[in-house]
């Protein structure tokens, strides 16, 4: 990799040494086969649109041509067609191949994007969604024509309950954040069957925003739960906090900071002292799967992100999949319909069946049975791994994140980037870079553009919000050692280059298909379609 | 067997070793004992790749697909063909595997296509914002409310019964959380009661909720619907089927507020329910109260054009508990399914599709109307779907059909007891009118074959 050409190369185009060609390095990430006019020209489909192009050829119709408006009365029907792209096939494809290429992807290159869990993703679940009878099932099927589809349902319910040590899972959340907000609703039910109005949920101040803004969807205040000075929750405050009228702490752990709470079991004897369920975001579950089980810490309700720990591809920001799992107390109200397995007469195979007739459930959060695809990705991962894979995959995520962190913290990178609670990380950790702003002039911010050079996506930046010029890393348990140095390495540079002129990382990126964007002025006046 | 992993021995220790652990156990050292897993989970062992493979293929083997039957179930999800292009493009890596476009520099791909997608949700609806996809449709449905909630904080909901049951079921279950009522209006000759209506509305109603075509396939007097609604200032949403869209009169020119649906039709698998994806489009003024994702466009530091997620302030993770919603993504691969598709169609695609689709179901109707033992639920105009009632039971007049090679439709007796032996029949261009006289051939042997097993009258 040609780092410190580029690096020469940037640092003398801020010196206003060189000309327009050389501003342009070439990439290491190979994205810009693209020349400079081709680069200017970003195209989209509807200015490659002509009258006349066309991709599909609509099949004869075989029955009686009767006119439109004999069938449909005219007031109903639309006048001026919707101004839809006129193309030919090959130009469609070229098109989104061309447009894909701007797009840096786990495939190409390391992705350490903190709380994101960029695993990589095995292809043979992308074949077995892919086969007939599952991607061309119909959702309302008779079950006895999906029985496959129910089975590998049950199995994955089965298997998600034992990971989180809950007997119970409901696959129908579509997403970590629509796992929440069942997990919430889940918590009112349970509270009002029992004539108990509760108004007010507990998160962390480390908390994702998601958390927060469930809580108010589902008509509760929020209230926050300090830090204590470990990166756990802050237990005094949290007494202080914890009275009748809470109905659920929610909580992440290890958390965002990457730190698991030792306290666990003394939190969830405060949270259900005062009648309160406790709430478990599963975001940060690759750290401990087969290692430490929700349940067993006490949670009455935990959400899986199998976007993340269970290898579901992120697709660019979803499809995705947020299953939840309960315990006894929450069961009855569980949304329906779920899959449940009716015990067969001997020498018969059992049969598996949606059941709707859940009288005290929450009901539905959405159509059908949820993100089917998604639940066959993931059982593949968990029947490849097994139990004994899945506890190796968190053993090796928080080694690598260790690792990766052991070399940060070398001369040359902590004493501009230290890390925001120095004790063994879990799966991922959390730097600071106040001091490098303070020292060398560059924010958090630049070294994440810098990075881009260097071929890497960023981690995630700026949160959690509680650590100043916050860099949140996880490494996950697929990349190999190399990797990890390579990018310790770079940030390394990065920091040296810094020393010498801060204002090529202030400047950075150079490689990339288009440089920084104006984000003010795309949300002052929001252009957010093509007016045609 | 595999995790996917590349940690040698090797590896492991001296990555110990510069950590300073002696064991991978050491790294756990946070976990109190009483939270520590022992054991092992209960679950099969691992096994290779080709293992896998066979198991899952077993299972997939006893479904019945789209494939083995010729299948005219709709109800939500319908069975058009998907050009094998989408197929290549979905699984690029560049499109399957990265995460959100947080860095734009690195996105421009994701986050053009995104914009393509609202432009295109926008020409459809003809309502000028669109975000850049939500979970699906019943929850995009959910969603909308919730945003009439935001705009005006009435405290009734007004829900015809011709929306999805599984949107009002689920607009029902999220009432409970932020605090609305949901009522439902009432449906007369198959399409929503306007004189039901305009008794039900009132100054404290926030939203009116339709659906276009109506679950029972009818096509809808959105118009007069909405004016109604608009009496009171009240928003309206409409829950649209996007390929009827091609067709039918925009949303957004009849007054709607806020348009939403299912996207699967739109290039997306049936995938036994998902993932698919929901659209969501507005009139300008709640711009800054939707939710999911929105792409917007601007320049770079030298002047390109580029493209970043904007009115970010109103999302989750810079408003926190004051958000406009919990959602923090889109559905982004299946949006791009969508968008390819709908330039695949093109601006005369999808108008000689709905066309085929309305004659070939006014076609099916027609057949199906005369057989004995079949009547017309409804006699509304139709896009793609119609429903009809048996005279015989209607799930063991599907069992006989499924038993022939034909999926004749959805029992529609489960949401609507009062229509017991209701069928929702839908069409799709891959149904040709061979199969559509199959259907009525084997419907009306097995209506027959259901009287006579029962004593005829249902």
């Amino acid at each position: 990799m040609s780092d410190m050409a580029s690096a020469e190369t940037a640092a003398q185009h801020a010196a206003g040494e060189l000309g327009e060609e050389i501003i342009r390095p070439e990439s290491p990430l190979g994205m810009t086969g693209e020349t400079p006019q081709q680069r200017d020209g970003a195209v989209t489909i509807y200015e490659k649109s002509k009258p006349g192009r066309r991709a599909f050829f609509t099949p004869a119709s075989e029955v009686p041509e009767v006119p439109l408006s004999d069938l449909i009365p005219g007031q109903f029907l639309r006048s001026n067609p919707a101004k839809l792209p006129e193309v030919s096939e090959p130009e469609l494809v070229r098109h989104y191949t061309r447009i894909s290429k701007r797009n840096f992807d786990l495939d190409s290159g390391f992705y350490p994007l903190g709380s994101c869990t960029m695993k990589h993703n095995p292809r043979l679940h992308e074949r077995v969604a892919a086969l007939p009878g599952n991607s061309r099932l119909h959702p309302l099927q008779a079950d006895d024509h999906a029985q496959g589809a129910l089975e590998l349902m049950w199995n994955l319910q089965e298997a998600l309950g034992e990971i989180a040590g809950l007997p119970h899972v409901s696959l129908q959340p579509s997403a970590g954040s629509h796992g929440e907000l069942a997990g919430v609703l889940l918590t009112k039910a349970y509270h009002e069957d029992r004539g108990d109005k509760r108004t007010k949920v507990l998160t962390p101040d480390t908390a994702h925003g998601t958390n927060p803004a469930t809580v108010t969807m589902c008509g509760y205040e929020v209230v926050k739960v300090g830090t204590n000075p470990d990166g756990g929750v802050d237990l005094d405050d949290l007494r202080a906090k914890a009275d009748d009228q809470v109905a659920c702490l929610m909580l992440t752990n290890p958390n965002t900071l990457g730190v698991f709470d030792g306290n666990i079991e003394e939190i969830a004897s405060i949270v259900h002292g005062v009648g309160a369920t406790l709430y478990y975001d599963g975001a940060n579950l690759n750290a401990v799967m087969g290692i430490s089980r929700p349940g067993d810490m006490g949670f009455d309700i935990v959400h899986f992100n199998l976007h993340k720990s269970f290898t579901q591809p992120h697709g660019g920001g979803g499809p995705g999949a947020g299953p939840i799992a309960v315990s006894e107390r929450i069961e009855p109200y569980i949304t329906r319909p779920q899959v449940i397995r009716e015990e067969a007469e001997a020498g018969d195979q059992p049969r598996f069946v949606l059941d709707y007739d859940r009288p005290k459930s929450i009901g539905r959060l959405r159509g059908f049975q949820g993100n089917y695809g998604v639940f066959v990705r993931s059982y593949a991962y968990i029947r490849s791994l097994g139990a004994e894979g899945l506890r190796q995959a968190s053993e090796l995520a928080v080694l690598n994140a260790n690792y990766l962190l052991a070399r940060l913290k070398e001369e040359g990178v902590a004493e501009y980037l230290p890390v925001a609670f120095d004790r063994l990380c879990m799966h991922e950790f959390v730097l600071s870079g106040a001091p490098m702003k303070k020292e060398l002039g560059i924010r958090t911010l630049d070294l994440a553009k810098r990075l881009l050079d260097h071929g890497y996506h960023p981690p995630t930046v700026y949160f959690p919000l509680l650590v100043e010029e916050a860099l949140l890393i996880e490494p996950t348990e697929t990349e190999t050692k190399e990797t990890l140095d390579l990018f310790a390495d770079a940030v390394a540079d990065i920091l040296r280059e810094a020393a010498n002129d801060p204002t090529i990382a202030q400047s950075a990126p150079y490689s990339t298909p288009v440089r920084r964007l104006d984000e003010a002025a795309a949300a002052k006046t929001p252009v957010v379609r093509q007016p045609l | 067997m595999s995790s996917y992993t590349a940690a040698t021995e090797q590896d492991i220790e001296e990555m110990l070793a510069a950590i300073g652990c002696e064991s991978i156990d050491d790294l756990f050292e946070a976990i109190p004992d009483g939270v520590r897993f022992k054991g092992a989970l209960d679950l099969p062992a691992g096994k290779p790749e080709q293992e896998v493979y066979a198991e899952f293929a077993a299972l997939a083997a006893r479904n019945t697909s789209a494939d083995d039957e010729v299948s005219f179930l709709g109800a939500g999800m319908y069975d058009h063909y998907i050009p094998s292009l989408i197929d290549a493009l979905l699984t690029r890596a560049e499109f399957l595997t990265p995460y959100t476009p947080y860095q734009p520099e690195v996105s421009q791909g994701g986050l053009q296509v995104m914009f393509e997608y609202q432009t295109a949700m926008s020409e459809l609806t003809g309502l000028p914002v669109s975000n850049a996809s939500l979970y699906e449709g019943p929850s995009a449905v959910g969603a909308a409310a919730y945003l009439a909630k935001l705009a005006n904080g009435r405290p009734r909901h007004l829900v015809s019964r011709g929306v999805h049951p599984h949107s009002r079921e689920t607009l029902q279950t999220l009432a409970v959380g932020y605090g609305t009522t949901v009522e439902e209006i009432p449906l007369k000759d198959g399409i929503t009661d306007i004189e039901a209506l305009k008794e039900m509305m009132g100054d404290d109603v926030g939203v009116v909720i339709l659906q276009q075509p109506n679950f029972l396939g009818s096509v809808e007097d959105i118009r007069s619907l909405t004016a109604v609604a608009k009496e009171h200032d009240a928003l309206v949403v409409a829950s649209c089927d996007p390929i009827p869209l091609g067709i039918l009169e925009p949303p957004g020119e009849m007054g709607v507020d806020v348009a939403v649906g299912e996207g699967q039709t739109l290039g997306n698998r049936l995938d036994f329910g998902g993932p698919s994806f929901g659209f969501f489009a507005a009139a300008q003024e709640h711009i800054r109260r939707m939710p999911g994702r929105i792409a917007g466009e601007t320049r770079d530091v030298d002047g390109r054009r580029g493209w970043v997620l904007t009115l970010q302030t109103r999302e989750q993770h810079i408003r926190r508990e004051k958000a406009t919603s919990n959602i923090c993504t889109a559905q982004a691969l299946n949006a791009l399914a969508g968008v390819v598709y709908l330039g695949w169609l093109g601006k005369k695609g999808l108008v000689e599709l709905g066309e085929l689709l309305v004659r070939r179901t006014a076609y099916a109707r027609d057949q199906l109307n005369q057989i004995e033992g079949v009547t017309a639920l409804h006699d509304q105009p139709v896009v793609r779907e119609f429903a009809v009632q048996l005279d015989a039971p209607v799930e063991e007049v599907i069992r006989i059909c499924q038993d022939k090679g034909v999926n004749p439709g959805y029992a529609i007796g489960r949401d609507y007891p009062e229509f017991p032996n209701g069928l929702l029949v839908a069409l799709t261009e891959r149904r040709d009118k061979a199969q559509i006289d199959l259907l009525a051939k084997v419907l009306g042997e097995a209506v027959a074959q259901a009287r006579v097993e029962t004593g005829a009258t249902a």
